[in-house]
């Protein structure tokens, strides 16, 4: 009988566990790298900010509404009263004041935060270089440096900077790694920045933050962070793989597939990357290191240049 | 004949169409059954469709919006059960292909049909009347306005059953919505409706623009205009400078699709950069169209309910015009993760928390007007509170993502989705219901039902909160938006929750129904028939006439002394109605069917192009321009209604005050 009547509350105080062991684990709050955990900080410092006076507010809001309601004849009534210089001056400036504090944090992380910007790490730090491409409805990560790629799972070995090139050779996507910080869109013909950087090993959720169409529920890899040994270890996984991107294999890669499987790479076409840009652009992609439009040498260039 | 028009193209396999559709034939043969059983027809033609009457039209696009709102709501509410349902291999009850339509058609919807249809119905009703006009500037065109709005949502229901809707999201951002990767109709139903109805949105914002400028009653200098007429200027201001872009970017997306142009393509030199930039120079004012008139309601009410002028009129005024200009200012906050650089992302977020400031200004300006007043909790008191509660919330976060580098990680979350549905639900929705209770006596003359109002608001209150805020801890989970399924165990309680609130919505609207239903029946009821025209004891000029006014409004036109000037007449013993006359002949427009006629050749027009039929368009096209020059050629658009007949309605009305003053 008294089981009966505790299943009810039992089970709610079980949802109710299970949501607060959420609430400790939620990836953009319990972040794994350096970018994570600013972005982290200024949420929650913009948050306490703003509850300086939303909290007040929403007090206010009921406690007048309650206090003068019409009941409580008790209650002060200046019927005629609808001005002060007084409280015009505090509802501006309270405000404002805050909004400064904001605007002034906004304008700093703005620049520390710019997903363009190269983070700030140990002198002698290389950064690994990854060229990302999105496809319908998969993602291509290319190491260029290390010449292999692969679809739906990107290696990245702990404490490294990760420089992200992205583009896409469909439509827009957003790419996305919540525990790890800051997102960029990914769109065809041209070439966004990312600089990111997993401080712990593990295996993140990465996605698309922006819809592209049919097979985009299905469109997300895993972040592998893995100390330095396991990660040469796993280049040469990607190495041992029979398969190679070339003009072909791309071709077939490239097509609309969803939910695809992990797929290794042991060897990529050369500027394969720049190619992939080029094609909507005329055969013409931004040298990363002068700034400057160059013609691609390569045999992406003259592959099916859709009309 | 048909272009690409073929029976394969009826979605005679979908289960849930067919049912819709079953559902939507029988009660639409019932409504029509109905009426020609009643013969109500002539009337309905005579009296409402062809009617230029703004008090007339208000209602036909209030009753559009919450037919609209029946429909957001059922996308609305399958999404949730789907995102319930599909998790951890469970591809749940909705194949993407129709998933990818509802939540494409819920955002159009709800914004284009509930929102926009509900507002200017509340424009049409309130506007006129406020500023002591005897009908809007130009009375064909609002009634024009009003079916393009209404075949447009016509349109986009007949993509229910015909063809297929846009997967593309409510924006259709390219290049997803170009022909290389959409070749089907949906993106094309999509254009077309939300073109007609930015046809009727563009005139409504140039008719009340003028109405409120040039036909102001004598007196009613600016800063003596109602707070609620203000905020429709401002809006006006916003629609006739934000509507044309999206008129042409949706015009260009619709030169790439039909003419093979490259705009915004991936290819050719299409730019996609662009479309989300003009897209959004149109999307970011237009919430400001939607919450500014919100704002304005809540103005008129609380003063009312808590018997006390509005705190800080001046400032009110000021901040709506602040608003006004600062909402062109931040576009680009809704694509920081585009790749712009820090100080572009710095501006345009340092001025999208600028804008906090007068909004802020604006919440504490009604707290204050409660302050030291004497608050009836009226229905529509519960939903002006339960605004300030849930929109300073919605404020809050919508500063966190102006932040660039937050919404590094925010954009395009299902927090992103809390925050905007927790300012349109708590803001805009709020805000236009709470002015439905409010005014719907002057419209129809009887009160609406209070306790069901009250139960109404509480379930849309709590429901709110339970399907919205799991949503923001889901954003911090790193749930993106428009996921048909997920295998993310950590984010499947939390969806059920959110469930839970969309039921508890649901029985909101199912309070809203029976409010409706309880009050018609009852409409005869003593206490609920407003036979003053004045049931709340109220402030403002739409009060002094009669409850529902006479189709001329005002039998003289009033002289406003006073900013609230119907308060001010009523304490300086001033008659504002003039009664007793003399009265004068009035000048009124006479009805028209142009307005419907090019609705409907429209309609053809939109559906034929939709489909590649060419020869029914061409009819479609020939049958509005025709329509347009048989009307402007027709010299026979007014009348008169004599001196004698004035005096006889306000008589009327003198008789029935005097009757309930006896009592």
């Amino acid at each position: 009988m008294i089981n009966r009547y505790l299943k009810g509350p039992a089970r709610l105080g079980g949802l109710a566990s299970v949501l607060l062991l959420a609430g400790c684990n939620l990836d953009v709050l319990d972040p794994k790298g350096p970018v994570g955990e600013q972005l982290k900080f200024l949420i929650v410092e913009s948050t306490v900010a703003m509850l300086l006076v939303v909290v007040p507010t929403i007090i206010l809001a009921c406690y007048f509404a309650w206090k003068y309601r019409a009941s409580n004849t008790s209650a002060e009534y200046l019927p005629k009263w609808s001005h002060s210089n007084k409280i015009e001056v505090v509802i501006w400036g309270v405000p404002s004041i805050i909004i400064l504090f904001l605007a002034v944090i906004t304008y700093q992380t703005c620049h520390s935060l710019d997903p363009y910007r190269p983070l700030d790490t140990e002198a002698n730090a290389k950064p690994l270089h990854v060229e990302v491409v999105a496809l319908d409805w998969k993602w291509l990560f290319i190491y260029p440096d290390e010449g292999i790629a692969t679809v739906n799972q990107l290696a990245i070995p702990v404490g490294t900077p990760v420089d992200f090139v992205i583009t896409s050779d469909s439509v827009m996507n957003s790419f996305f790694i919540p525990r790890l910080g800051s997102m960029i869109y990914a769109m065809a013909g041209m070439q966004t920045q990312l600089h990111l950087l997993a401080s712990e090993p593990g295996d993140y959720a990465g996605e698309s933050a922006n819809y592209s169409g049919r097979g985009f529920s299905d469109m997300k890899f895993r972040t592998l962070a893995m100390p330095a040994d396991q990660y040469a270890s796993w280049v040469e996984k990607v190495r041992s793989s029979s398969d190679q991107l070339d003009n072909e294999t791309y071709g077939k890669l490239a097509a609309p597939s969803e939910a695809d499987p992990v797929k290794y790479y042991s060897h990529v076409a050369p500027s394969l990357f720049d190619g992939i840009v080029a094609k909507y652009n005329n055969g013409m992609v931004m040298d990363k290191n002068t700034g400057k439009m160059i013609r691609v040498q390569s045999a992406m260039s003259d592959m099916n240049m859709k009309e | 004949m048909l272009g690409r028009l073929s029976f394969a193209d009826i979605p005679v396999d979908v289960p849930i169409l067919v049912g819709t559709f079953a559902g939507v034939a029988v009660i639409g043969i019932a409504v029509l059954a109905l009426i020609t059983y009643y013969g109500k027809w002539g009337y309905l033609w005579k009296e409402w469709f062809t009617s230029v009457d703004h008090k007339r039209l208000a209602v036909m696009y209030i009753v559009l919006a919450l037919v609209a709102l029946a429909r957001g709501f059922a996308d609305a509410i399958m999404m949730r059960t789907q995102l319930a349902l599909a998790y951890a291999g469970n591809p749940g009850y909705l194949p993407p292909h129709h998933y990818d339509q509802i939540f494409s058609a819920h955002g159009t919807i709800m914004i284009f049909f509930l929102a926009m249809a509900f507002m200017t119905g509340l424009f049409n009703l309130v506007v006129p009347l406020q500023i002591g006009a005897r009908d809007v500037a130009f009375p064909f065109l609002n009634n024009l306005s009003f079916w393009m709005t209404a075949i447009a949502f016509i349109l986009i229901n007949v993509s229910l059953f015909i063809g297929e809707f846009s997967q593309c999201g409510w924006l259709a951002y390219p290049p997803l919505s170009e022909t290389q990767f959409s070749p089907g109709v949906g993106v094309d139903y999509y254009i077309w409706a939300v073109q007609l109805s930015g046809v009727g949105t563009l005139l409504t914002g140039v008719n009340f623009f003028v109405t409120i400028v040039k036909m102001r009653a004598p007196g009613m200098t600016w800063m003596k205009v109602p707070v609620f007429t203000w905020t429709a200027f401002c809006a006006c201001v916003l629609i006739m400078v934000a509507f044309p872009v999206l008129t042409v970017v949706l015009g260009m997306l619709g030169l790439d699709r039909y003419l093979g142009m490259h705009f915004f393509t991936n290819d050719g030199g299409g730019n996609q950069m662009l479309y989300l930039s003009l897209i959004w120079t149109w999307g970011h004012p237009e919430v400001y169209i939607l919450i500014l008139p919100a704002f304005g309601v809540f103005s008129e009410v609380v003063p009312t309910f808590s018997r006390k002028p509005l705190f800080g009129y001046a400032t009110m005024v000021y901040a709506t015009c602040a608003i006004m200009v600062l909402s062109f200012l931040v576009w680009l906050h809704h694509f920081f993760t585009m790749g712009a650089g820090a100080d572009v992302n710095a501006f345009f977020g340092i001025a999208t928390m600028v804008i906090s400031i007068p909004t802020g200004v604006k919440l504490f300006n009604w707290l204050f007007t409660m302050y030291k007043g004497r608050v009836e909790f009226h229905a529509t008191m519960y939903w002006a509170v339960g605004f300030m509660i849930t929109f300073t919330i919605g404020g809050m976060t919508g500063v966190m993502m102006a932040i660039p580098a937050a919404d590094f990680v925010l954009h395009n979350s299902l927090f992103l989705i809390a925050h905007f549905h927790n300012v349109i639900i708590g803001g805009v929705y709020f805000g236009y219901v709470c002015g439905m209770n409010y005014w719907f006596p002057k419209a129809l003359g009887f009160k609406l039902n209070e306790a069901w109002g009250k139960a109404a608001f509480w379930f849309w209150f709590v429901g709110f909160y339970v399907a919205f805020m799991p949503l923001y801890v889901l954003g911090f989970d790193g749930m993106t938006r428009r996921l048909n399924h997920y295998d993310n165990p950590a984010w499947h309680p939390w969806l059920l929750i959110a469930e839970v609130g969309a039921v508890l919505v649901f029985c909101g609207i199912a309070c809203q129904v029976i409010q409706l239903y309880v009050s018609i029946r009852d409409r005869n009821l003593p206490q609920n028939v407003d036979v003053t025209g004045d049931p709340w004891n109220a402030r403002s000029l739409e009060w002094s006439t009669s409850s529902p006014p006479p189709i001329y409004n005002f039998a003289i036109t009033p002289h406003v002394h006073d900013l609230d000037a119907f308060m001010h007449d009523k304490e300086n013993g001033i008659d504002t109605r003039g009664a007793g006359g003399p009265y004068a002949p009035i000048h009124m427009p006479k009805n028209t069917a142009a307005g419907f006629m090019v609705g409907a050749f429209s309609l053809v027009l939109g559906f034929a192009a939709i489909w590649y039929i060419w020869w029914l368009a061409a009819i479609g096209l020939i049958g509005v321009f025709a329509t347009v020059i048989i009307r402007s050629a027709n010299q026979d658009v007014d009348y008169y209604i004599p001196a004698e007949e004035v005096a006889r309605i306000e008589n009327e009305h003198s008789r029935k005050l005097m009757v309930q003053a006896a009592e």
